[in-house]
């Protein structure tokens, strides 16, 4: 128990001190998942409302892998980027490994199919709600995945904040492909990780409660943009 | 589209031949022909379950007839379905303010923004929706969605105007609102085509009449003779209040 306390009074300490570990690690953190997310966002949203609307080969097999992937195990992820980064890989030319780019590849290709699959069901249930409307207005393809897409953004931001909670929150991937190198791939789940392993518990506890606040706020986020929305556009 | 042959070709008369419509392996609308021509005010009358939203969707081309035709009289080159609207039973209004709603058939067909803007605002204070124009449209009351869906209809200045029940679900001053808003579209031109059950509405706004019964048009008047002779036993039926399905 006084371990704890002593813990908790130096992760205290440390978050009010600004050290500069701590910053440098949640920045890190902060800037990996947020790069992540944004690239999962700029290709899932439109992938998904393609799915929900779309008819094309494959259409129905795509919609159930993106469902089947929204469970990935971030450790299998970190493993096939590893795998594709690595030296005799694919993409080794690249020199990616070990870097915080491969960090992003690999939460990208996590956070993807849930932003996907998320974004797939809610223009899906919009677009059925509008759908004779639509026709009757005479919009094109284009148009109707564009007024889905405007209609349905507050429903599409709560999609990509489930997904930046899954990014920030996942060890297994980053620590696979990042290394956890000090001052380079260090993020606050890898810190976090081994800090606790080497017995550090208060820069460990510290980074955990960061860790806790941030999805908290996305949390919170999330329901503040449910709350002004409906109000405003019912 | 700026052309002035094709602003003024008339896409009516709208003719349907032998259309019959089905679903789940029922017959819901039955060999049904008639043709609709520009200028007068067409009733679709029958009760509950006769099939004439499904008659109002064959005509405005939201669903396809299993068997027969629909057919616009239209020259090619002409967009038909930019030069018709319609009001739906249930007014789907969309998650944006109430001007938004009435711009945005406006903004898919690409119309300048000077000319949008005042034409939403005519739309509106036609409607008597301007002081709502900031509104979330979804928060309106029922009779304003109404005026609503039909303020957004009448901004695309359509060559026909469909309205499915437009009154379904109103009190009756609302009910008045919403037919002399009907009025006001037919007197700047459009042709109206809407269904009803309501006789009293019928009586007030049609010129003609199509009495449909069961998925099959039983009779075609011009209002004044059906409601005084009909033909069918079930159009008396009907008008004396005692038609069961
Ligand atoms: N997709 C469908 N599958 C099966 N039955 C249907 C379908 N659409 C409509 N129907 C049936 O067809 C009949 C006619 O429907 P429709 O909505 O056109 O009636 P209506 O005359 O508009 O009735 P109301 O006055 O209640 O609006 C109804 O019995 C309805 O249940
Ligand atoms: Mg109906």
């Amino acid at each position: 128990m006084d371990d704890l306390a002593a813990a908790f009074g130096q992760a205290a300490s440390l978050l009010l001190g600004f050290d500069a570990e701590l910053i440098e690690i949640i920045g890190l953190s902060l800037r990996v998942s947020f790069m992540a997310v944004g690239l999962a966002a700029l290709l899932g949203l439109p992938l998904g409302a393609a799915v929900a609307l779309y008819r094309f080969p494959g259409r129905t097999l795509l919609g159930a892998l993106l469902n089947a992937f929204m469970g990935l195990p971030p450790v299998v992820v970190g493993l096939v980027v590893y795998l594709m980064l690595s030296r005799a890989g694919p993409l080794g030319a690249l020199g990616l490994l070990f870097t915080p780019g491969a960090m992003i590849l690999a939460q990208c290709l996590l956070v993807l199919p849930i932003v996907a699959a998320l974004s797939a069901q809610i223009v899906a249930d919009l677009n059925e709600e509008y759908n004779e409307q639509l026709h009757s207005f005479a919009a094109g393809p284009l148009q109707r995945l564009a007024t889905l897409v405007w209609d349905g953004r507050f429903s599409l931001m709560t999609a990509i904040l489930a997904g930046f909670g899954r990014a920030i929150a996942e060890v297994g991937a980053v620590m696979i492909v990042g290394g956890n190198i000090a001052h380079s791939t260090r993020v606050m789940t890898t810190a976090i990780a081994l800090e606790t392993s080497k017995g550090n518990l208060a820069l460990a506890l510290g980074l955990g409660i960061v860790l806790i606040a941030l999805a908290l706020a996305v949390n919170f986020a999330a329901l503040a943009l449910r709350d002004a929305a409906r109000p405003r556009y019912g | 589209m700026a052309e002035p042959a094709i602003e003024t070709s008339s896409i009516l008369p709208l003719r349907l031949e032998s259309v019959s419509y089905e679903a789940s392996g029922k017959r819901l609308i039955d060999g049904v022909t008639f043709d609709l021509r520009a200028g007068t005010r067409s009733v679709i009358l029958g009760p509950n379950g006769a099939g004439k939203s499904l008659l109002l969707r064959l005509c405005h081309g939201l669903i396809r007839p299993s068997a027969g035709n629909v057919s616009w009289a239209a020259a090619s080159g002409v967009a038909v379905p930019y030069r018709q609207a319609m009001v739906f039973q249930r007014p789907v209004l969309l998650r944006r303010s109430v001007a938004a709603n009435v711009a945005y058939p406006l903004r898919l067909r690409r119309t300048p923004a000077r000319e949008r803007h005042a034409r939403v605002e005519e739309a509106l204070s036609r409607a008597g929706l301007s002081a709502l124009a900031g509104r979330a449209a979804r928060s309106l009351s029922g009779g304003e969605q109404q005026r609503l869906a039909i303020a957004r209809a009448w901004v695309m200045r359509p060559e026909v105007l469909f309205l499915d029940e437009p009154t379904a679900n109103l009190d009756p001053a609302a009910a008045r609102a919403i037919e002399s808003l009907i009025d006001g579209v037919h007197a700047s031109g459009a042709k109206i085509v809407m269904t009803t059950h309501d006789l009293g509405q019928a009586r007030r706004l049609a010129d003609e009449i199509l009495f449909l019964h069961r998925g099959h048009l039983l009779e075609r008047a011009d209002a004044a003779t059906f409601f005084t002779k009909p033909k069918t036993a079930e159009a008396s039926a009907f008008l004396k209040g005692d038609l069961s399905w």
